[in-house]
């Protein structure tokens, strides 16, 4: 179907470019269970995987869905699901035991609205669940926040390169509008085949030749688990030192800095154009790496910018971290459109507005 | 001099952590054995359960993983689909399959997925201290249950073979019980069938051991075993539950 080489332009849903970026990442392991709004990915990723000899499981549950996946990681393959909110949530006792097990997945959340079944609109509701563990135990998940269908095809690689290097659990998290917008998306890396990725030291395979291994979440030994957890600790700090990403627009001489990610990102950078057509300098910082958070970037900015706008899917998750990350030396000010709704760009820039006008 | 008896090279030397009496250790044994007598240790990997056999990660000599409690058949179907030539077997006691586990054991049945389960049922949750279980007997007493199972208020016990059998996916279930010697070679008989099958490419299956738990039920080993005949096996008969190879004849 879309097979494209590299460099070829194709315009592309959302869903179907993550779904060819998975594939060009080599990965041949997709299990999940149907759940508006990402149903594309399992229905696309069935036609390519079966393209492309991969395996494709329709399972009974996510739980069974997270599991399958811990599997195939343990035996040493790229393995990968996607699923939206509620789904998720049943895969957080997998999330944590393959956290336990220091295995590499990538996990894909396609955000509705919530808490419960809520609805099938665009949200970032799962912030908090995504950049603070999610599951029982002390850990974090590398978490990746595209913006384009641009993005979902490339961070499928990234998302399998960092959680292979750093033996951790990484997660993308969308949502329904980036899904079924339609863009161009460049083909901008060669496909890698699965065969020529090397068979990690700590994979299942059936010990021929070698010692035995154990993949395991337990330690019960006295002492052993909590130095096992200080460990993971001191790799999750590196994690948060090396890997920060994001995308700053006009930052440098802004009076205001937006900060948003996803959707609201994309919404705000409408707003950038418009206010700086006004003459208000205003700058956009958007996170491309949720955890870690891109705290150092804006520990800088805060030292000369005074004002900071979160804009959010949600009811305000981030702003935890953008006053970690600042320090409380800025002003913060939110605007967030819970359940489902999409802030537009003539609502965030009266934000703006008023922020300029002297509303705290 | 000839050595006639040892520990089998499919299980390593840690010694194992059960109580006097129980069934787990007998099964252990068999599979060892079965490791190196079908030549399958070195393509092997396990999936230990959570219960008291958690363990299992410890004592077999193969690759082996320690899933989420239930979730084995799960994880076999991961490992399984991405390393077909390997001999993947999942070990789980009754509550981690018959309670917990339902739906994963179901699916991967139905899905005839090419796997050997082996499923221990002692009647009991061992390891966190004798609760009720889905296959505690009607009027047997656990901690959940201190005047026996009352079947009005606590439902009534879960046969796994007859239910599984109810499928079309599985390819070979069969009952045992490790309480006599007669009875643990056709335990061994059974198991053997099991990886055969799965070496064959022909499916899934399940083979359901009725096991001794001298410390949930509160008896002796040697009561324990009798039980094991007089009541136990009355409720769940042993047998062959579905033998696709002899349907196939
Ligand atoms: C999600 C979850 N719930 C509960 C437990 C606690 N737990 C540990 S073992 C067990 C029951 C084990 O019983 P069974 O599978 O029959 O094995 P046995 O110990 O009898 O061999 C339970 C409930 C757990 N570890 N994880
Ligand atoms: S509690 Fe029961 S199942 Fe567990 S080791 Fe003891 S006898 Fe065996």
């Amino acid at each position: 179907m879309n097979k494209a080489n590299k460099a070829e332009k194709k315009l592309m849903y959302g869903n179907h470019a993550l779904v060819e970026g998975v594939i060009h990442a080599g990965c041949r392991f997709f299990a999940g269970y149907p759940i508006t709004p990402q149903n594309e990915i399992p229905e696309f990723m069935s036609i390519r995987m079966n393209e492309e000899g991969g395996v494709f499981v329709q399972t009974e549950s996510e739980i069974a869905a997270i599991n399958m996946l811990f599997g195939a990681a343990a035996a040493g393959k790229r393995a990968m699901t996607s699923s939206s909110s509620p789904g998720i949530s049943l895969m957080q006792e997998g999330i944590s035991y393959i956290a336990g097990a220091d295995l590499p997945v990538l996990v894909v959340n396609v955000i509705r609205g919530g808490p419960g079944l809520g609805n099938i609109a665009p949200a970032q509701s799962d912030y908090y669940q995504a950049t603070r563990g999610g599951g029982h135990g002390d850990y974090f998940t590398i978490t990746l926040a595209p913006y384009s269908a641009q993005d979902l095809f490339e961070f499928p690689r990234l998302a399998f390169e960092l959680a292979e290097k750093y033996r951790n659990p990484a997660l993308i998290v969308a949502d329904g509008i980036l899904g079924q917008m339609m863009e161009p998306v460049e083909f901008s890396y060669e496909p890698i085949d699965p065969e020529s990725l090397p068979e990690p030291e700590w994979a299942l395979s059936g010990c021929k030749g070698r010692e035995r291994r154990v993949v395991r979440s337990y330690d019960l030994r006295p002492g052993k688990l909590e130095a096992l957890n200080h460990q993971r600790t001191k790799k999750y700090e590196e994690i948060k030192k090396k890997e920060q990403r994001f995308d700053a627009l006009e930052c440098d001489d802004a009076d205001i800095v937006i900060v948003a990610y996803g959707t609201c990102a994309r919404v705000c950078s409408a707003v950038i154009k418009m206010a700086r057509s006004k003459g208000y300098k205003v700058g956009l910082l958007r996170p491309i790496t949720l955890w870690p958070f891109p705290a150092d970037v804006l520990a800088d900015l805060s030292k000369k910018v005074e004002h900071f706008l979160v804009v959010e899917m949600n009811c305000g998750q981030m702003i935890d971290d953008v006053k970690l990350a600042t320090e409380c030396r800025s002003k913060i000010s939110f605007h967030g459109r819970p359940g489902g709704g999409v802030p537009t760009p003539p609502e965030v820039l009266e934000k703006v507005e008023a922020i300029l006008g002297g509303e705290k | 001099m000839k050595k006639l008896f040892g520990r089998p090279e499919g299980l390593t030397s840690t010694l194992l952590r059960y109580c006097p009496g129980c069934g787990h250790g007998i099964v252990h044994r068999i599979i060892g054995e079965l490791l190196v007598e079908l030549n399958i240790r070195e393509r092997a990997i396990g999936i230990a359960p959570v219960g008291c056999s958690v363990f299992a990660d410890e004592y077999f000599n193969c690759d082996m993983i320690q899933p989420p409690h239930g979730r084995g058949p799960a994880v076999s179907t991961g490992i399984k689909r991405v390393r077909p030539d390997c001999i993947v077997f999942s070990y789980q006691g009754d509550g981690d399959l018959a309670a917990i586990g339902t739906a994963e054991i179901i699916h991967a049945g139905a899905r005839n997925e090419n796997i050997t389960i082996v499923f221990i049922n002692n009647a009991i949750f061992g390891m966190t201290g004798g609760q009720l279980a889905p296959t505690t007997l009607p009027g047997m007493k656990s901690t959940t249950s201190v005047n026996g199972r009352d079947v009005k208020k606590q439902g009534y016990p879960m046969k796994v073979c007859e239910l599984l059998a109810a499928l079309d996916g599985p390819y070979y279930l069969e009952r045992c019980a490790v309480d006599t010697p007669k009875n643990v070679i056709k335990t061994k008989k059974a198991l053997k069938r099991a990886f055969k099958n799965q070496m064959d490419n022909k499916g899934f299956s399940l083979i359901e051991i009725l096991s001794m738990c001298p410390t949930g039920w509160g008896q002796t080993p040697v009561q324990a075993k009798k039980w094991i005949g007089e009541v136990m096996a009355q409720y769940y008969p042993l047998g062959v539950y579905r033998d696709r190879a002899k349907e196939e004849k």
